[in-house]
């Protein structure tokens, strides 16, 4: 850790310290509709937006699809915006969403995961984000508090760079990660500052300088538009690796680029993880190395862009694969296990198992690991994998 | 011509846009039953008709095809062509 970066080390709650950083970034305008986990991450930059400490443009909404919106309005005049939301906010967001990558304006979601109604549940999966997985935004999910606000301060340089220019959405665990208190360092806002240059928009809506966005295409320039954006979001990857190493030199703190491998360059078995899990995983690696047993933990941090190479050269060592999903696509199954199967199909890499679990809150413990590594292995030993999705500790009985 | 960012462009421009290319059918005007009466310039919803001198002229950088003069002409003196590839 860069000591002169430091501004205060602190026991704080996640959303306080989201806040407190969204302070440090200063962006121009914040748009602001409340959705459970998320409300006190933006209750907080009220606070600081009343008490002066901050100068933001805070606008308040009636619903999420405005708060999108007025945020694709601030990066078309050129300005760095920000929200935050959940669940079925993220999905009433999701037109203007797909509309901002579209038409290539960079603006900054922190989408603190919570499941998607119905039933009601207030607690976290990973379906809401999921969910927006088409839409050309990046999204990348954080282990940690500290891993979220270092990841808030990358995640605008990233958008806003010119050969990327897309919507960007830093991925927290709720409750685990917005409501939970950790020891945080933040950073001064001189420090932030010097190592995020301020928005240099290509285009800006001006009156004297009349442009149209969001014009008709016809078939005979859509595929090609699409694809920019498909491209633009490929080549983001470099530029993710790139700040991450920036902001370690900066500041010292490092979780890995578009994954993380935590011992894998001997795991006979590599469990594949996105979130707060992943450090649940971790704990549970450390019982299992001392059983002697090779297991080891990609984490991936950059769900899109989707960082297919790296995962094929992490895991050519493997036999097995086991991907544990917080989110399925009904029918299908897994969406992080289908689209690893996808990737490493006809490559020769290991065998791919896929869990889902997590879904609504129920608990992820160090012994759900254990036992989801025991019945992994079991199942590679007896050759029987099975092709579908494995929902764990699925109750039968309430069926 | 390269693509613009996220497809933004100058303003006022939607005069260059060939509507045209959407176009299956081309109506035909048979001239020597036309009498210049104006009635499909009327009822041509994209304005893409012009009655001069009698002489009833078909736009086709922005006729897309719909087929109302053809229905509308007192002396069916507009025909339908299939222009592109139609499955029949």
């Amino acid at each position: 850790m860069n000591p002169e970066a430091i501004k205060s080390k602190e026991i704080m709650q996640g959303s306080a310290a989201i806040a407190e950083t969204i302070k440090a970034i200063a962006p121009g305008v914040i748009a602001v509709y409340p959705i459970t986990p998320q409300t006190h991450i933006l209750e907080h930059l009220a606070r600081l937006v009343a008490d002066g400490q901050l100068k933001s443009k805070y606008i308040t909404v009636e619903s999420e699809f405005s708060a999108a919106s007025v945020i694709f309005g601030a990066a078309s005049a050129g300005v760095r915006s920000y929200t935050a939301s959940a669940s079925q906010g993220l999905l009433l967001m999701t037109e203007v969403i797909f509309n901002m990558a579209g038409t290539r304006l960079p603006a900054v979601i922190t989408a603190v995961n919570r499941s998607l109604s119905p039933p009601i549940n207030i607690q976290v999966d990973h379906q809401d984000t999921m969910t927006l997985r088409d839409s050309g935004i990046i999204q990348i999910y954080v282990e940690s508090i500290q891993e979220a606000v270092d990841t808030h301060i990358q995640i605008f340089k990233i958008a806003e760079d010119r050969e990327v220019l897309l919507p960007a959405m830093v991925c927290m665990d709720g409750w685990i990660l917005s409501h939970a208190y950790e020891p945080v360092t933040l950073w001064r806002d001189e420090a932030v500052q010097e190592f995020l240059p301020p928005f240099d928009p290509v285009f800006q809506v001006d009156p004297k300088n009349p442009l149209t966005y969001g014009a008709l295409t016809d078939d005979d320039k859509i595929t090609e538009f699409k694809y920019m954006v498909h491209d633009a979001l490929i080549r983001s990857k470099e530029k993710i690796k790139k700040v991450a190493g920036e902001f370690r030199d900066a500041f010292g703190n490092y979780y890995g680029d578009v994954i993380e491998k935590t011992y894998t360059e001997d795991a006979e078995l590599i469990l594949i993880a996105m979130g707060s899990m992943a450090g649940t995983i971790k704990a549970a690696l450390e019982k299992l190395r001392a059983q002697g047993k090779r297991v080891g933990l990609i984490k991936i941090r950059s769900f899109r862009p989707f960082p297919d190479q790296e995962l094929r050269t992490a895991l050519a060592g493997a036999k097995a694969a086991v991907v544990l999903d917080r989110s399925f696509s009904c029918s299908s199954g897994g969406i992080l296990g289908g689209e690893i199967k996808a990737c490493l199909y006809g490559q020769g890499g290991p065998q791919v198992i896929n869990y889902a679990l997590g879904i609504g809150g129920r608990e992820i413990y160090p012994e759900t690991v254990l036992e989801i590594v025991n019945q992994s292995e079991r199942l590679v030993e007896s050759g029987k994998i099975p092709p579908e999705t494995i929902f764990y500790n699925l109750n039968r009985e309430l069926l | 011509m390269k693509l613009n960012l996220g497809g933004v462009t100058e303003a006022g421009r939607s005069k260059q846009n060939r509507t045209g290319n959407w176009r299956y059918f081309l109506p035909v005007v048979d001239q020597k039953r036309c009498n210049g009466c104006g009635t499909c310039e009327l009822f041509c919803p994209d304005s893409a008709i012009e009655i001069n001198n009698k002489l009833c002229l078909i736009n086709t950088f922005y006729c897309k095809g719909c087929g109302i003069c053809a229905r509308e002409c007192p002396r069916s003196a507009i025909t339908m062509q299939v222009e592109r590839g139609v499955a029949v």
